[in-house]
């Protein structure tokens, strides 16, 4: 699978600053009853100081293996773990200088939410003193003072991931690794959670490393993502790069919603391809490489970057026909499906701006037309 | 069915237990403690006259015996936490798949009868048995030496026997802790000594407290091992009760006794759940 480093982010061995976390050539492979499970295939990443950095990804991709590795739950079966860089392969867990906030919290039931947070601290021989002030403040942070004496099974499952995060948080680790923290809680905790982790963690100013299946959280909440798919990077870039421009079908599928069109090359240039699509249209796309004439290409649009008209747009470089099938109004939008000439569906969403009537509905021929920038190749810059 | 029926459902569900409780004990217990209070002979038969004089008697007569009874009851329960929790702390741990089988193992000698198994240590620590005779004639150990008919045998005996009811729980208690909360102690600084004391050895305190309850009483009661392997220098209370009951037939006192040994018995738990069955333990213990 190819793995695009996109331009804009962080250069990292450049730096004059070590990188927070890098893993090199990673792999992890599991015995589960005689048999190999490949959980993660080998990956390579650098992790800024300071970066809200996320791994995204389906279910069972090889996520939480990779934080285990690099909090020191696992080792890995090849490949090296470096935390500011320092090889810290085969350091134990208690030894390497980040935290963890674990999926299902894993608050200890038998300790006040103070003893709690206070654990850390006190493993680390700071002084009484220090470790409540140092306590007390987190608490502060995370909105829970006043309520240091209770048991997490007495707090709300919002008030629970509160905890979590202060726990691992008060001992000022040099990254913290938290393993889809929200995912337990309902929607509008969830957002509410959200624009809080990043306050705090522009407060504190430490590296997160965010793992979530969850892509809209991603994007809101991440410097940059590395999206993940069996085990593998396929692609590692800021939130917009990503959305914008997928590299590949897998990420263009599972971030956000996406039109898949396939056509054949009709004329390549430098940086741009003229391609067939249906009977006789035509869609130029920017490309990087040169294509045989006549070969199969897939791009991607986006929903929101889709224009839909009844008549003709002029002379667009991007237009294809299709019927309408399905008209959703959804309030701030409306969402249209078309059939296009070439029998692919096509979902476009088009702003409410002005409480007018839908522009088409059901059965209707109309035009589809977007700016050339706004559609992508797949795959292309693997090509020749 | 109507709401009232079913708010009574509850009390239909606890009808059988609950008569089976007044038929068999409260029953008996009322008429034990009728009887400790009655004087007379079995030739002549027994009269209630209130005389709680067999009380005083029965404590200044037998008093060694009621502090050897606790004595030994709480030895063999210390032993049983020494030997029974690193024993749980192992299947529960480190037994993988195959927990079920390792417990099963456990508690395979347990199939065989009590008094079979207290028979056969008999027959294991007999003066020229298989080990100390062997022990003997390779001149390892004094001509005389012997194990059976002291103390130590019968708190041997003791632990042996209840050890399961101490495994059990505290395997229940271990199995029950949440791996990931050994990977968050960990994560937060905590070595192997340390994520035992802070976390592990708190959490399964509970089961460790039922092992005591499920070990302790038993074992203060018990006549069994003190017949079989302590000999004449070493009984227990309940050899006494027995031997009032059976042989003497001095109904009064056997009862008194009874009666004394389970309200010293229940005292005793009544203190230890108050200093120990409490959450504010769990905390010191985490801090
Ligand atoms: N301890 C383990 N033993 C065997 N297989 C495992 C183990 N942990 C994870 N796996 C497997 O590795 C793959 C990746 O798991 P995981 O990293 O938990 O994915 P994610 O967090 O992205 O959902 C899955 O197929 C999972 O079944
Ligand atoms: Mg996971």
């Amino acid at each position: 699978m190819p793995m695009t480093e996109t331009a804009d982010a962080p250069a990292p061995a450049a730096a004059a600053t070590l990188s927070a976390i890098e893993l090199i050539g990673v792999v992890k492979t599991y015995q589960s009853r005689g048999e190999a499970v490949h959980a993660v295939k080998g990956i390579d990443l650098t992790i800024a100081q300071g970066e809200f950095f996320s791994l995204l990804g389906p279910s069972g991709c090889g996520k939480t293996t990779t934080m285990r590795v690099i909090a020191g739950f696992e080792e890995p079966t090849a490949g090296e773990v470096c935390l500011q860089g320092k090889n810290v392969t085969g350091v134990p867990a208690n030894k390497r200088d980040v935290n963890m906030v674990f999926q299902s919290y894993a608050l200890f039931p038998h300790m006040s939410v103070f003893e709690n947070v206070a654990f850390g601290l006190r493993r680390k021989g700071v002084e009484k003193a220090e470790v409540t002030r140092r306590t007390a403040e987190m608490l502060e942070i995370v909105d829970l003072a006043g309520r240091e004496k209770r048991r997490p099974k007495q707090l709300s499952g919002g008030q629970q991931q509160r905890v979590a995060l202060a726990r691992a948080l008060v001992n000022r680790p040099r990254a913290l690794l938290l393993d889809e923290p929200l995912g337990a809680l309902d929607l509008k905790l969830r957002q509410a959670m959200q624009v809080e982790l990043k306050r705090i963690q522009r407060e504190v100013g430490i590296t997160f490393v965010y793992v979530t299946h969850d892509q809209g959280e991603a994007l809101a909440m991440s410097d940059r993502i590395a999206v993940m798919n069996d085990g593998v990077i396929e692609q590692l870039g800021s939130p917009r790069e990503i959305y914008e421009h997928p590299a590949s079908k897998f990420v263009a599928g599972f971030i956000g919603t996406s039109n898949l069109l396939t056509g054949t090359v009709a004329e390549s240039g430098a940086d741009t391809a003229v391609i067939r699509y249906g009977a006789d249209e035509r869609i130029t796309v920017p490309v990087r490489g040169v294509f045989a004439e006549g070969a199969e290409l897939e791009l991607t649009v986006r929903p929101e970057k889709i224009d839909l008209r009844l008549e003709a747009p002029g002379n667009g470089a991007c237009q294809i026909t299709g019927t309408v099938t399905e008209v959703v109004y959804l309030g701030t939008s409306t969402n249209y499906n078309v059939r296009t000439s070439a029998g692919a569906d096509v979902v476009v969403f088009t702003q409410n701006a002005s409480s007018a009537d839908d522009i088409a509905v059901r059965g209707d021929s109309v035009w589809l037309s977007w700016e050339p920038e706004h559609s992508y190749a797949i795959g292309t810059e693997a090509a020749p | 069915m109507s709401r009232r029926a079913a708010a009574l459902t509850p009390y239909w569900l606890i009808m059988p237990g609950g008569l089976w409780l007044a038929i068999f004990f409260v029953v008996p217990m009322v008429m034990m403690l009728s009887l400790s209070l009655q004087q007379g002979d079995v030739v002549n038969g027994f009269q209630l006259t209130w005389h709680w004089q067999t009380y005083v008697d029965g404590v200044t007569t037998y008093h060694s015996q009621i502090v050897r009874s606790l004595q030994y009851g709480l030895a063999s329960t210390l032993l049983q936490i020494v030997i029974g929790y690193p024993v749980a702390y192992w299947i529960a741990m480190h037994g993988g798949d195959r927990k079920t089988a390792y417990l099963f193992l456990l508690l395979l000698p347990f199939f065989v009868s009590f008094v079979l198994r207290t028979l056969s240590w008999q027959f294991f620590l007999s003066d020229d048995g298989i080990l100390l005779g062997t022990l003997k004639s390779l001149g390892l150990v004094e001509q005389d030496y012997h194990v059976l008919a002291t103390g130590g045998a019968v708190i041997g005996g003791l632990t042996y026997n209840f050890l399961p009811f101490m495994i059990l729980p505290i395997y229940v208690a271990l199995e029950r802790v949440d791996p990931r909360l050994l990977e968050a102690a960990h994560d937060l600084y905590a070595g192997r000594v340390q994520t035992f004391l802070r976390v592990v050895l708190p959490l399964s305190l509970p089961g460790v407290f039922a092992g005591v309850l499920m070990t302790f009483v038993p074992a203060a009661s018990d006549y069994v091992n003190a017949t079989v392997l302590g000999g004449t220098n070493n009984t227990m209370i309940g050899n006494v009760i027995q031997n009032q009951y059976l042989v003497t037939q001095d109904y009064p006192m056997a009862s008194a006794l009874s009666f004394t040994l389970m309200g010293a018995l229940l005292v005793g738990i009544f203190l230890y759940a108050r200093a120990l069955g409490t959450e504010d333990v769990l905390e010191v213990a985490a801090r």
